[in-house]
């Protein structure tokens, strides 16, 4: 039976769009979310954080909030694992992430946490949170990436810095990364035209509508239980054991349903400081964050300035690039610099590139990762110089790209050769697409850009098991963020030929399923799928072997067929088909319950390319932009479930847009973050885009048994530069700095005359 | 200090609850009543995930307090279905995919039953700016704006 | 022997070379024989290292065989969001 081929074609289910089978929750409002969770005799928490963006704690006076009769519990940094060391310098990450949950000896950014109390209300809690007195010294700060380089910029942390940062660079440079291939200096010596130029992105918030929120329970017997929502609950429960001094397997972490995470709830920030809150206070206790705290102390991305130098032939060839970026990650290393520096150039095939990035640290929260973390301000740096050299020379930009793309074999510009990939595919959709074709009114211009990621596989394990009445379970640990239990479905479905609505597929928890890597790196559709896909197969073995004992032939004789064992051919005997759920009716009495399992860290997820097509509108008056038109063209290697592959092109272009046109933290000068409101962080409204219209192109991964690349994340990495350049062709002026708010864009009008 | 006494109808149904005068409706319903369907996005209005009906009259239930549902009449998400059957907007919600992690879901729901129940008829331009208030991070309202227009057109059909 | 690609951020830590030469069958034992063979890579193998091999990425796997003839590059490790 040869089970592990490539099957790429002739789907009964894959391909469909069945209704999702959270559906009915979800429109209800059965759903049960992060702070949806309720438990007897529960406290509520609430913490403390710093005012100050960089300040040496002296003096933690907590008596006056202990002394309320209904405060339960206070803890500051005392309360955490002595296994974790409070020392100065590097020491892992499980220190940088214990430093950012609770502050140590200093205050790294506003909003950092110094406190925590648990009340037996929430309003308890919070009023017990200004009676607690901190004494700080407040020492100089540095916000902006470029001052934080200068030799004058405070200090963060002495010794972060690591092996790859040469001598002489400022502290707060903490890594750099440096690749590439040829000889840059001789290609822009061939080249007709070199374009060098600046570009500047501000941080953005990944901005899910659920603040971050756990129940968490731990007792003095160092069991413990945690609820939380999050993108992968086996990172909390090794993360929380390390910072909290307990055994990983005594800490038990369910998974709620998840508002949203885009890479932001991929590490901890309130369970440790929950489950610390517990353990004292020996009762379960509940903390949310509001949603200034999430801006303030979670994981926006980084914001970028960066130098690019392109040089282009007359005939669109380009002969040398290069590029230096500039990752500000917050007051921890992190900053995701070298993705940034690897996916700025992958689109193309480069005789001579190099590209250089810096990490550094400033007084902000510590970066997390969103959505394809680096790639989005890569690509808007390169592809506007790309378009600039194509305006300039008067040359078209989807022929230029196509000239010059990727394929498969083309040595990347992060240097291995590239397997098989649809970048190719997606610029052919694009010139075929109407959109390109379609006339533009005045005040309106037309942008493109490619954009590339890596996408990820991971640590994944999946178990299925058959029932009696031939319906299947499915235990996935791989928290569903947009729909991905559906797919496992369809492709637990494809493989057992039994209906969709008779497979039901959970988020087991960390105590019945083996580890599982976050979902993160567009890698659920890929690995966790890969594992539902083989842990189907394992389970089809053994109904085979079932049906080969039934019918006394050997097991090679039977192959499995639209949900029934069958003899594989004419010499194998004349059987008729046994259905899957007459096996399973006996099987108690025929060797025992049939389950499949199976568990790997699959490695061959796929890169993957996408092209965008925006036209926008600049109002002169106001500066005020408007997306008219979108079109994302994106390769899926095949789509499992094509509404929310769609969902995820659209959800990517929406943040796109937002990132392009309106979101940014905005720093005072006092070094606190100014719009830590949604009013004031303004992330798109229905009312401000467009239709966003998809083409799935499929060019099959061959790391995937139906051919799955990642889908979530390569949809944010074109937006930012196809809005920039539809912008300024628009405005008649090259946008080199992100938002292009309306004042931006009214300065560089009146700077152009 | 001392909790006041609230009297009120949600979903139909008469309720009472303690609350404190600083708690908002939001607050009450989800940890009161255990009608967890409205959400807490940001506490200040801005993004419409606790929407609720107040009098019929669309609102953000973290900005009305506790103590001002006293006689009123508050619908919110768990009501919106008849008994086993589902409004049609919700059905249309699960049919378009339009929704992602399902956060924002319950507000828009209650949000656009409300615009519905107005405006049979709208527009997309309409769609799009009385649904301005209830913010989503995973779609880029495509599949939610398509959901509501269409369902509005069954609507008007069914009539 | 298998040849190694190196990005260039490393040429400080190895003399100079940016593709050098070690004994392995797999990706574990390359990086084995890598840090055998420049000490100094210890710090970024510990960091977080990927290996391509024929441009197929092994994000973390030790145990990936290397054919005879192989193209392998050194990565930083790649994640994801």
């Amino acid at each position: 039976m040869a089970l592990d081929d490539l099957k790429t074609k002739d789907f009964a289910f894959v391909g469909t769009r069945p209704n999702r089978p959270d559906g009915l929750d979800k429109v209800t409002g059965r759903a049960k979310f992060g702070a949806d969770a309720h438990a007897p005799g529960m406290l509520h928490g609430a913490i403390l954080r710093s005012p100050h963006a960089h300040a040496r704690i002296l003096r933690i006076d907590t008596s006056r909030a202990e002394a309320l009769k209904d405060v339960k519990a206070v803890v500051t940094r005392a309360d955490f694992s002595d296994q974790v060391p409070f020392a100065p310098g590097l020491e892992g990450e499980f220190w940088n992430v214990l430093e950012n949950v609770m502050a140590g000896d200093k205050a790294l950014y506003d909003g950092h946490a110094v406190a925590a109390v648990a009340a037996t209300s929430a309003l308890a809690a919070r009023d017990a949170l200004k009676l607690i007195e901190v004494e700080y010294e407040v020492l100089p700060h540095v916000t902006d990436v470029d001052k934080a380089m200068q030799a004058d910029a405070p200090v963060i942390r002495e010794g972060a810095t690591d092996y790859s940062v040469p001598e002489g660079m400022h502290p707060n440079v903490v890594r750099m990364h440096e690749s590439g291939h040829g000889d840059v200096a001789a290609g822009f010596a061939e080249a007709d035209l070199v374009i060098e130029d600046h570009f500047t992105t501000e941080a953005t918030h990944q901005g899910y509508i659920e603040p971050h929120a756990c129940l968490a329970t731990l007792g003095m017997d160092g069991k413990g239980e945690l609820w939380c929502c999050t993108q992968g609950h086996w990172i909390v429960q090794k993360t929380c054991a390390a910072l909290l001094g307990i055994e990983t397997a005594n800490l038990r972490v369910t998974a709620s349903e998840i508002g949203g995470g885009f890479g932001g709830k991929t590490t901890v920030f309130i369970e440790p400081v929950a489950l610390a809150l517990s353990r004292k206070a020996n009762k379960p206790v509940k903390l949310v964050m509001s949603r200034s705290e999430v801006f303030r102390a979670t994981g926006p991305t980084a914001s970028a300035s960066m130098d690019i130098k392109i040089g282009m032939k007359k005939d669109g060839t380009i002969t040398a690039a290069e590029g230096i970026f500039r990752l500000q990650g917050g007051a921890f290393p992190g900053g995701p610099a070298e993705y940034t520096a690897m996916c700025a150039f992958a689109p193309y095939n480069l005789t001579n590139v190099r590209q250089v990035g810096y990490d550094v640290m400033t007084n902000r929260p510590k970066q997390a990762a969103y959505r394809a973390p680096g790639s989005p301000m890569a690509a808007f740096a390169v592809e506007s110089v790309i378009d600039e050299l194509c305006n300039q020379l008067g040359l078209d930009p989807i022929e230029v790209r196509l000239k010059n793309a990727s394929r498969e074999g083309t040595k990347a510009s992060y240097g291995p050769r590239f397997q098989r990939i649809g970048l190719v595919e997606t610029l052919e959709a694009a010139k075929a697409h109407p959109h390109l074709s379609a006339p533009l009114k005045p005040g309106q211009g037309r942008g493109i850009s490619c954009g590339f990621w890596f996408n990820h596989g991971g640590e994944t394990s999946v178990s299925l098991a058959l029932s009696e009445d031939g319906s299947a379970q499915v235990m996935v640990g791989t928290p569903d963020i947009g729909g991905s239990r559906a797919s496992m479905a369809l492709m637990a479905a494809e493989v057992l030929g039994i209906p969709y609505d008779n497979i039901r597929v959970t988020i087991a928890d960390t105590a019945t399923l083996g580890y599982n890597d976050v979902s993160h790196g567009s890698r659920v559709t890929y690995a966790s799928g890969l594992a539902t896909i083989k842990a189907a197969r394992h389970a089809v073995e053994k109904l085979c072997e079932r049906a080969a004992k039934k019918w006394g032939i050997p097991v090679d004789a039977v192959k499995w067929e639209n949900g029934c064992a069958v003899p594989s051919g004419p010499n194998a005997g004349d059987f008729d088909p046994l259905p899957l759920a007459d096996i399973t009716a006996d099987m108690g009495r025929t060797g025992g319950p049939i389950s499949g399992h199976f568990e790997a860290t699959p490695e061959g997820a796929g890169v993957s390319f996408a092209t965008h097509i925006v036209d926008a509108e600049v109002d002169p008056e106001t500066g005020k932009t408007r997306v008219v038109r979108y079109t994302v063209i994106q390769d899926a290697g095949k789509a499992i479930h094509p509404t929310y592959v769609e969902g995820q092109f659209q959800g990517g272009a929406a943040q796109g847009i937002g990132w392009a046109l309106n979101e940014e933290y905005i720093y005072g000068e006092d070094g606190r973050l100014q719009n830590s409101v949604f009013l004031d962080y303004r992330i798109p409204v229905a009312s401000d885009l467009p239709m966003i219209d998809t083409v799935i192109v499929e060019v099959p991964n061959p790391g995937h048994p139906f051919g799955v690349r990642g889908v979530g994340e390569t949809s944010i990495c074109p937006p930012l530069a196809a809005i920039a350049n539809a912008v300024s062709a628009a405005a008649g002026v090259r946008m080199r700095n992100l938002p292009m708010s309306p004042p931006r864009i009214l300065s560089a009008l009146k700077a152009h005359g | 200090m001392s909790k006041i006494h609230v009297s009120t109808t949600v979903n139909g149904d008469a309720v009472e609850y303690l609350c404190d005068p600083r708690e908002t409706l939001l607050d009450c319903l989800r940890d009161k009543l255990s009608l967890t369907g409205a959400k807490e996005g940001c506490g200040t209005g801005d993004c419409g995930a606790c929407s609720v009906t107040l009098d019929g009259r669309l609102v953000c239930s973290c900005l009305v307090l506790g103590v001002e549902a006293e006689g009123k009449e508050i619908g919110t998400v768990e009501g919106i279905a008849d008994g086993d059957v589902l409004h049609p907007l919700q059905q249309k919600f699960i049919d378009y995919a339009a929704l992602q992690c399902g956060i924002c879901t319950p507000g828009i729901l209650v949000a656009a039953k409300a615009l519905l129940e107005q405006n049979p008829d709208p527009t997309e331009e309409e769609v799009r700016f009385w649904l301005a208030g209830n913010l989503c991070r995973c779609t880029g309202y495509d599949k939610i704006i398509r959901a509501v227009m269409d369902t509005a057109r069954d609507m008007r059909e069914a009539v | 022997m298998v040849e190694v690609h190196l990005w260039s951020g490393l040429r400080a830590l190895t003399g100079g070379l940016e593709v050098v030469e070690v004994e392995a069958t797999d990706t574990g034992e390359m990086l084995h024989a890598l840090v055998r063979a420049y000490p100094q890579l210890q710090a970024p193998i510990d960091a977080g290292v990927s290996v391509t091999i024929n441009g197929r990425v092994i994000a973390s796997g030790l145990t990936e065989p290397i054919p005879d003839g192989a193209e392998v590059y050194l990565m930083q490790r790649i994640r994801g969001g």
